[in-house]
């Protein structure tokens, strides 16, 4: 009974880990689905994201070190704070900002080329944000502190306390991310579903040239996916930035997210949901379970290990799009 | 061979022809360059009259794609150029505009091999087509029933995956969606390709209902010169990216270069290929 209660209270807190997956893996979902392009640089937005996050809330002065180094200035700061929610709206603005450039930039000019090119392309952004976002803001740790509830839940503790006769300890942080991940991937569901946009996003994933001759702006679309992408990266780096720190390592979570897509399917909201639920649920009990017997430290691999059994026998994931070919 | 055929050649009469009116797109001289290196089109000129279907005729690599896509400014995402000549469309010239703008004023292109969105519903895609629309939801769904009573299958099919749809719905499906954006000029790039002879008829005919009932004008590409000589209005022949002859349908269908070559009918029995050559030598240029 005991195993019992101990496994569930993994489990849940693998269910909370596990939203938290699911929110990277929409964000390359948004972008795959609507452009077919595997942004590889999805991860490196939601460190680029904190970073600002912090940085505008701190009040750093942006290139500081540059500015030293080159004027021996030594502000590093304003000297003023803002308020988490102005500072959450100008990052997301940012974030839009960084979705125009990278149509200016780089898409508009590889319109109808193969994936792989688009592919590499992502990769190169990848890098530049990275070495822009710590030269934007410096590459030290920082605290992500925007007000978001944090420590164990008592009520969850005392409830099951009473309930089983053992208080399950759950973090606060991870309820309420799991409750903003589920409201934003059942508003994304809607819209790409039954809005006229979603209509148009889904029309452009299945055929740029169609979509050209029919007067659809590509250039548009990618905008918009890209800002939901900045915004989806936003929402994912102020949760995991909160739990663990603003760092480099954050944008490392992005590799938890392919095992996700790997499971769930490249094009379904749904399937980078029910993947990231599946993997944090699967990574901790298989830890809990058979962690003891071979030595441990199972979490960094099992994830892939499950994606590639399902690579064998469902390979477009648990939802994604069949790939349609009549014969 | 013929002696007359120098000069029974049909001349640019057709264009004050009665059926058709004014020009509304004129193509004038252009080539086309794709990659800074591949000539395809050494100069095109056509003209599309309004309320006509003026057919764009010729074999494989003729260039009669590349034409479409020129017009409808979809080249620029294929590395293409128009390196030199004009196109205007109702006096004005296109060829800056994009895709976009060009649905708004009316032109839209049905590419080769349908292009419909596969993972959308029918309905979805012909919901796409009305995309540079700012009309209300009513008119739009009016004008759904509309495409619908062209085209009954697809009414039958509209939840259907168009990825799952037979290749003629599939096609019914890429001209349908393009009549949603209430378009006065389709470019239509060889709407018979893969389809059964009996289908390909179903599809010609309710182009012929579209242009007499609905007003739209065709520029239609065809390898199928038989087809597309028998609803044409006036039609042209592009071979190697130039345009060899032009005339009304009538006239083309006449004539002894068209019937032996594209028509496959001869008065003189099979001919070997030491003719086609001859007459590739003799072929007249127009520009």
């Amino acid at each position: 009974m005991q195993q019992l209660l101990y496994a569930a209270e993994v489990s849940l807190n693998g269910l909370t880990t596990g939203v938290l997956y699911s929110l990277v893996a929409l964000g390359y979902v948004l972008i795959f689905k609507s452009s077919g392009v595997f942004n590889y640089s999805q991860g490196v937005m939601v460190l680029f994201a904190a970073l600002t996050l912090v940085g505008l809330q701190r009040g750093q002065v942006p290139f500081a070190h540059l500015w030293t180094a080159m004027f021996g200035t030594h502000t590093y700061f304003f000297g003023w704070t803002l308020a988490p929610a102005i500072a959450v709206i100008l990052t997301l603005g940012i974030m839009v900002l960084l979705a125009i450039l990278v149509e200016r930039l780089i898409l508009k000019h590889l319109v109808n080329q193969h994936p792989i090119i688009l592919f590499m392309a992502t990769i190169g952004l990848a890098y530049f944000i990275e070495g822009f976002g710590d030269l934007l803001w410096g590459s030290e740790v920082k605290k992500l502190d925007i007000g978001l509830p944090v420590g164990i839940s008592e009520t969850v503790e005392a409830w099951t306390a009473e309930w089983f006769g053992y208080g399950f300890f759950i973090d606060r942080l991870d309820l309420f991310a799991g409750l903003v991940a589920a409201v934003l991937v059942g508003l994304l569901t809607l819209l790409l579903r039954y809005s006229q946009l979603g209509r148009t996003l889904r029309a452009v994933a299945d055929d740029h040239q169609a979509a050209l001759s029919v007067g659809i702006s590509l250039r548009l679309v990618w905008v918009f996916v890209w800002s939901a992408a900045g915004f989806v990266a936003l929402v994912a780096g102020i949760m995991w930035g909160a739990k663990s720190g603003v760092q480099f390592s954050l944008s490392l979570i992005a590799l938890k997210a392919l095992p996700v897509l790997m499971l769930g399917g490249f094009t379904s909201i749904r399937g980078a949901i029910v993947g990231g639920l599946i993997i944090g649920v699967g990574e901790k009990l298989f830890d809990f379970l058979a962690g003891p017997i071979i030595g441990g430290a199972t979490e960094n691999w099992f994830a892939y290990v499950l994606a590639l059994a399902f690579l064998m026998f469902r390979p477009q994931g648990l939802f994604g799009e069949k790939i349609i070919e009549r014969v | 061979m013929r002696a007359d055929r120098q000069d029974g050649l049909p001349t640019m009469k057709i264009r004050d022809s009665s059926a058709i009116g004014e020009t509304l797109l004129s193509v004038n001289n252009i080539e086309v360059i794709y990659n800074h290196v591949i000539l395809v089109l050494k100069g095109v000129s056509l003209v599309v009259c309004e309320g006509g279907i003026t057919a764009l005729l010729g074999g494989n690599g003729a260039g009669k794609t590349t034409t479409l896509k020129a017009i409808s400014n979809l080249l620029k995402s294929e590395r293409g150029e128009v390196t030199k000549g004009s196109i205007l469309y109702r006096g004005q010239t296109i060829q800056d505009l994009s895709p976009a703008e060009l649905v708004r004023r009316g032109v839209i292109q049905v590419m080769e091999g349908r292009h419909c969105f596969e993972h959308l519903t029918i309905e979805e895609n012909l919901l796409t087509g009305a995309y540079t629309r700012k009309d209300t939801k009513a008119e739009i769904r009016n004008d759904l029933e509309l495409v619908y009573g062209y085209f009954p299958r697809l009414k039958e099919r509209r939840r259907a995956q168009a990825g799952y749809t037979s290749g003629g719905e599939q096609q019914m499906c890429a001209i349908g969606r393009a009549l949603m954006s209430r378009p006065e000029t389709i470019l239509l790039d060889e709407p018979s390709m893969g389809l059964a002879p009996q289908l390909v008829e179903e599809i010609f005919t309710i182009l012929r209902n579209l242009n007499e009932q609905e007003g739209v004008s065709f520029l239609l590409a065809e390898q199928n010169t038989n087809m597309a000589l028998q609803y044409a209005h006036t039609g042209y022949i592009l071979e190697s990216g130039r345009i060899v002859m032009d005339g009304s349908a009538k006239e083309l269908r006449e004539n002894p270069d068209i019937k032996e070559f594209y028509l496959g009918m001869s008065e003189s029995g099979r001919k070997s290929f030491r003719n086609v050559r001859s007459y590739r030598r003799r072929k007249r240029w127009l520009r």
